[in-house]
């Protein structure tokens, strides 16, 4: 059984006041989410990620398809007590202290009395906010929200946890924090599903990603799967600063750094450049195949896209 | 009541007490020790009706505005600020977030209208030196101010759950407006012909009926207040609260949340 089954999930809004049109912000989506996975929902503001992570949570009906959590109908409350959600720059009752909002969210899901207090304990201290869980939220930095965030979607010790948008607006330690709990829940058997632009942490974490652009899926793959063979390109540096004309007559393209050389050129050429550095005694220090990043191949997919959506028209 | 209901219910008084609502209590000692002074220098004999009169005008007044004002909000403002959202992730069903409203919100008005009654009778014990039986009847009248707070929390929740607060107030405070009328209005439709008294008939029995429930000048004159008017003041009031609260639940049932 699937974590996480879409079925031809999609959204059309009525926009405009006298004349009500049609705009669509889901096309039928179909996605499979494995349980125990991290999985990347990617795609540029606007495409159709938060519409997306809303119907799975009830908090907007779809106008087609349908979608089951652990095999379970997405409006079934049994259902949601088994899910946590972060949601998108996330705001919460700023007249609570972290630990009485905790403890409302905690009753919310069902969570017991006797069991409350310990939970909210090892959660505060899990995201680091023990030392300031008498503190009103309204005192509380971006970052720091974040982090109840974190907690309130785990509190419950949910089997699989949304998170929409996760690093937004957090500094790089902040970052690398989140990352680190998203890597623990994996660890401890839950599944992740995170919709993110934020190409880097995607690349870094999941296992699986799904691309969507204009409300439409683009891909979905591992991000090794989605990169591999697109390029065919080797990345040469060497000591020095001389830059051999046999190596430039080769199309690479070269950038001197301090004293080294970083020549980026076909793999077809790879013995060639090889031959022209032993041939004018230049010291390599590494030859290394060029991988193509999730960033390279994300642009590349949404320009494509365009195009597609260009010609079209 | 389910544990959910019970949270969302002390999660709003809480934001109330803590929003500084209850503040206005200050505001209604003030008011009412300023006129028990005041009115036992300058009547003779009716400083009972007009500290009653005063007292019970304050305390529904008060608890009117406190209603509508957090009344419109209560829906809004969490789809605005998308407090919901950690809300109705969690198996919390839509209706129960709007009922767990409903009685943090009267929760916070009876505790807001328990202590302002205190007042009043301390105003009383000030001007009179003593309490007498007819005094009794004065709760009875806080009782049916409390009806009618249950009614506007109601209303203000319905017009919440589809408008924008502002709109919400200006619906809600219409109502009442109307609704502390409407016994004119009935009066109007009885001697009114063809279109116009159906329309006045119709606008007469849809609009909440406060005119029946405002039994402050009548208690303030020491009348006794019929048993069959407390209980059809009772049902008249939880019926039309219900039904306010159906017509909330039905519309945010099917409510995207943008």
């Amino acid at each position: 059984m699937s974590a996480i089954e879409i079925n031809g999930l999609e959204k059309t809004y009525s926009v405009g006041f006298w004349r009500k049109r049609p705009k669509c912000a889901l096309k039928p989506l179909h996605l499979n989410v494995e349980e125990g996975e991290i999985f990347g929902f990617l795609g540029p503001n606007g495409a159709g990620k938060t519409t997306t992570l809303k119907m799975l949570m009830g908090l907007v009906f779809p106008t087609g398809g349908s979608a089951r959590i652990l095999g379970m109908d997405i409006n079934d409350p049994q259902m949601k007590a088994q899910i946590g959600f972060l949601p998108e720059q996330p705001y919460f009752y700023d007249y609570l202290t972290a630990h009485e909002l905790l403890d409302y969210y905690g009753r919310l899901s069902g969570v017991s009395g006797k069991e409350l207090p310990p939970r909210i304990e090892k959660v505060l201290e899990r995201v680091g906010l023990k030392d300031i869980r008498g503190v009103q939220l309204r005192k509380f930095s971006k970052g720091m929200l974040q982090r109840v965030g974190i907690a309130q979607a785990i509190l419950h010790e949910p089997k699989i946890v949304f998170f929409d948008e996760p690093m937004s607006g957090l500094d790089p330690m902040g970052r690398r924090e989140v990352r680190d709990l998203m890597e623990q829940l994996k660890l401890e058997g839950k599944t992740v599903f995170f919709s993110t632009h934020i190409l880097s942490d995607a690349e870094a974490l999941c296992d699986r990603v799904a691309v969507i652009h204009q409300g439409e899926l683009r891909a979905v793959g591992a991000v090794a799967e989605l990169t591999s063979g697109v390029q065919g390109k080797i990345e040469i540096v060497w000591q020095g600063t001389s830059l051999p004309a046999s190596i430039k007559a080769l199309g690479a393209e070269c950038h001197v750094t301090g004293d080294t050389v970083r020549a980026v050129l076909s793999e077809e050429s790879q013995d060639l450049a090889v031959d022209a550095l032993r041939r004018e005694r230049l010291h390599m220090i590494s030859l290394v195949p060029v991988r193509t990043t999730l960033e390279q191949y994300f642009v590349e997919k949404l320009k494509r896209s365009e195009k597609t959506a260009g010609s079209l028209a | 009541m389910n544990q959910r209901i019970t949270s969302i219910a002390s999660n709003t008084f809480r934001e109330a007490v803590r929003d500084r609502v209850l503040y206005n209590l200050i505001a209604f000692a003030l008011l009412l020790s300023g006129a028990a002074v005041l009115v036992g220098q300058i009547s003779i004999d009716i400083e009972k009706l007009v500290v009653i009169n005063l007292g019970l005008t304050a305390v529904s007044l008060f608890g009117v505005v406190i209603a509508i004002f957090i009344g419109i909000g209560l829906v809004s403002k969490e789809i605005e600020k998308r407090t919901l959202y950690t809300v109705l992730s969690r198996p919390v069903r839509r209706w129960e977030f709007i009922i767990g409203k409903f009685f943090g919100l009267a929760g916070t008005l009876v505790v807001n209208a328990f202590f302002m009654a205190i007042g009043v009778f301390g105003a009383l014990l000030y001007v009179a030196h003593k309490f007498q039986a007819p005094d009794g009847w004065v709760l009875v009248a806080l009782y049916f101010i409390i009806l009618q707070f249950l009614i506007i929390c109601s209303l203000a929740l319905l017009f919440s759950s589809f408008s924008s607060p502002l709109l919400s107030a200006v619906f809600a405070f219409s109502l009442f407006v109307i609704g502390t009328f409407s016994e004119d209005l009935r009066n109007f439709a009885a001697m009114a012909t063809g279109v116009t008294k159906w329309l006045a008939t119709a606008v007469a029995y849809i609009v909440p009926n406060f005119s029946a429930l405002n039994i402050i000048s009548s208690v303030a004159h020491a009348q006794p207040v019929p048993s069959q008017l407390i209980v059809y003041n009772t049902v008249y009031a939880l019926l039309y609260a219900g039904m306010a609260l159906c017509g909330a639940v039905l519309i945010f049932q099917r409510r995207n949340l943008k």
